[in-house]
């Protein structure tokens, strides 16, 4: 209880009174990494953007570090900073540089000082193999860069948690593995992730906890997701992982 | 056509041109603001304010300038609102104008996928950070093709202030027509005039168009 | 009510006579679309050419049409043809010289714009069913490409109502000039005849134009 950094209480969603969310409780901790797989439509992304206060909730509570975070609250702005994230279509500012999109919000939102958040951003360039591309514009990078990028614009704000939602799922398969890396080196190094995937293969080697989403709500939770993707305990999951076995 | 006759005119046109551009831009200036203001209403749909903007639009893109310049020079003072007709024809013509650009910023906002509203609000931003940083450079941007043409209209708009007898191009032209009958060298000097105050504005505008159409950030 | 002028409207034929004006406003622009439609697909097909001096030719065309204000156009026909040629031109048939001038300008280019948005593979299709030409723009261009112009030509009909408020000003008696011959022929009983009048003549404006542009959105939107 005293380390998990982000709860979910029972959080009900509804939209144009279909019921997308079922009274969702989840606790994730410091350094954990969680993968939430699902069929399409299930809520998953819908859990991901509630947590960053893009969508109105009709019950249930999410806490930060133990506060709660509400949309249309003051704070919201400082409790978004402490969690980054990571959409699904690219979200790179497209009148910006690819440092310019790095720097805007630290320098402007957390009034950092920008040469120091520069020598950072080039460090996270570095990391992600795009030092090169500083200066380039969003439209000059191929999709797999562009999220590279998105995901060193989330990390430089130096988030608690990191929500990713389906990532690569618009990008040409052979990009889709210079992202995961990145991904994959950054659970190596600590970080608290909340992933949504279709990638299986990645779900099983990142993941410490797995998620199965169906229909609004959790119908399978493991703590060893090797056994889980072999065999899993529900019908429903079993379907929905023989869809992926050709 | 008589050279000289031209000569001695251009004092007149000269000082016409000047008044025409600083009504002409005023009036601009005026559009460009409440254009911004009016589109941000419509977008964000602010309760109340958003069926006032858009009466005022639809009214403003409806009716001719010169009956809307009438209204004011002419039929507002009835009812105890007088105005000056330099005064008429900046806020006729920023009224117009305004209607305008409220449509083309609007289109221009709406241009904007929702996904940079969402990333600039996961990064923290708040609400005038993300307009300021992410949404009105971009808008801007995709307005740029329809706020050159709106200045081009505006400022040709402006050749009916001279039916509320202000001292513009059009009624100089007219008035020494009617004064010394020389039509050929007063249209002549019309046309020069008007293309000293409205080719570089259609040049650069159209520079402006190329380089956001092809280098549009870095392609 | 009374102080404000609209008993004005009511007296002897005003009101017709102001809505006869606003026919004449309504009848020029009619005219000149209908000129500016026919002729604009023309010139539109043409400034598809590949020919440096068509290109040349249209190109200043356009640009003339973009920065001259029509009623220096106006003057420059009604008053300065006449005084060059010497022949006689109705003030009427000036306006549509020069809104025709302006409205094939606009539907030529739109119809160019609308022309080289067909996909390259219509013509070739076409010329490999072995079709020349004008046999090529009447059957397969032409057809796609008016469903597209409907909605820009219907608001360019607006755009020439407004734009005929200008014509009072080389004596056509229109809408406005009606105004304000009754404002004058009043001036002693009803000093603020100006302020009925003109808002009548402002709403009248509305009132045609208006349904007209939401006619064109609505088509613009139902056929995108």
């Amino acid at each position: 209880m005293e380390n998990s950094l982000l709860s979910i209480k029972n959080l009900h969603k509804e939209f144009d009174r279909n019921t997308i969310l079922k009274g969702i409780n989840l606790k994730l901790n410091k350094g954990e990494v969680i993968v939430i797989i699902g069929p399409s439509g299930c809520g998953k992304s819908t859990l991901l953007r509630c947590l960053n206060g893009l969508e109105d909730i009709q019950g249930g509570e999410i806490y930060l570090g133990g506060k709660l975070l509400q949309k249309n609250a003051k704070d919201i702005s400082s409790m978004r900073q402490k969690i980054g994230m990571v959409f699904q279509s690219y979200d790179l500012f497209p009148h910006k540089t690819v440092l310019e999109n790095i720097l805007l919000a630290p320098v402007k939102v957390q009034k950092r000082k920008r040469a120091e958040v520069e020598a950072e951003a080039m460090e996270l360039l570095e990391r992600v193999g795009l030092a090169d591309r500083k200066n380039d514009y969003p439209r000059q990078l191929s999709g797999g860069q562009k999220q590279r990028i998105a995901i060193v614009r989330a990390l430089i704000m130096h988030p608690e948690v990191l929500l990713l939602d389906e990532i690569t799922a618009a990008l040409d398969p052979e990009m889709v593995h210079e992202v995961l890396q990145v991904v994959l080196d950054l659970a190596k190094s600590g970080s608290t992730m909340l992933i949504v995937t279709h990638e299986m293969a990645f779900a099983k080697a990142i993941a410490d906890r797995v998620l199965f989403f169906e229909h609004g709500e959790i119908v399978e939770e493991s703590h060893a997701p090797k056994a889980f993707f072999e065999r899993p305990q529900t019908e429903r999951a079993r379907q929905f992982l023989k869809s992926f076995e050709y | 056509m008589n050279l000289d006759v031209m000569i001695s005119y251009l004092p007149l046109y000269r000082d016409a041109l000047f008044l025409t551009m600083r009504v002409g831009w005023k009036g601009v200036a005026i559009a460009v603001l409440i254009g911004l203001i009016g589109s941000a209403i419509i977008h964000f749909e602010i309760p109340i304010a958003r069926y006032i903007v858009s009466a005022y639009t639809q009214l403003f893109r409806n009716t001719p300038l010169l009956v809307q310049l009438f209204f004011i020079y002419f039929a507002l003072p009835k009812i105890g609102i007088c105005v000056s007709p330099e005064v008429c024809g900046t806020w006729g013509l920023g009224l117009l104008g305004g209607a305008y650009m409220t449509e083309t910023f609007r289109s221009g906002l709406d241009n904007i996928p929702k996904i940079q509203f969402e990333s600039a609000e996961s990064l923290g931003m708040s609400r005038s950070q993300m307009f300021r940083y992410v949404i009105l450079p971009q808008a801007v941007a995709s307005s740029i093709p329809g706020l050159v043409a709106n200045v081009i209209f505006l400022l040709k708009e402006t050749s009916v202030f001279s039916t509320i007898s202000l001292m513009d191009l059009m009624f100089t032209a007219k008035d020494l027509i009617g004064m010394y009958a020389k039509t050929i060298e007063c249209l002549v000097l019309l046309v020069i005039f008007y293309l000293i105050m409205l080719l570089p504005v259609s040049v650069l505008g159209d520079l402006l168009e190329r380089r956001l159409r092809h280098a549009e950030f870095g392609d | 009510m009374q102080n404000l002028g609209i008993d004005v409207l009511f007296k002897g034929t005003n009101f017709v006579r102001l809505l006869s004006g606003l026919w004449v406003a309504v009848r020029i622009s009619l005219i000149s679309v209908i000129i500016s439609i026919v002729l604009g697909l023309v010139v539109g097909a043409l400034m598809t050419s590949k020919n440096r001096i068509l290109k040349v030719i249209f190109r200043i065309y356009l640009e003339i049409v973009r920065i001259m204000p029509q009623m220096v156009l106006l003057f420059i026909v009604y008053f300065g043809t006449t005084r060059v040629f010497g022949w006689n031109l109705e003030a009427e048939v000036s306006a549509i010289l020069v809104f025709s001038f302006w409205g094939i300008a606009e539907m030529g280019d739109l119809v160019r714009g609308a022309l080289i948005s067909i996909p390259k593979i219509q013509y070739e299709s076409a010329m490999a069913l072995g079709m020349d030409g004008k046999q090529i723009y009447y059957h397969v261009i032409l057809p796609q490409t008016i469903r597209r112009l409907i909605p820009l030509s219907i608001n360019l009909i607006t755009r020439m109502i407004k734009t005929t408020s200008l014509v009072m000003m080389i004596g056509i008696v229109e809408v406005l000039k009606v105004a304000q011959q009754i404002i004058e022929a009043n001036r002693r009983s009803s000093p603020n005849a100006a302020f009925g009048i003109f808002a009548v003549v402002f709403l009248l404006y509305f009132l045609i134009c208006w349904p007209i542009s939401k006619l064109s959105v609505y088509l613009e939107k139902r056929w995108s």
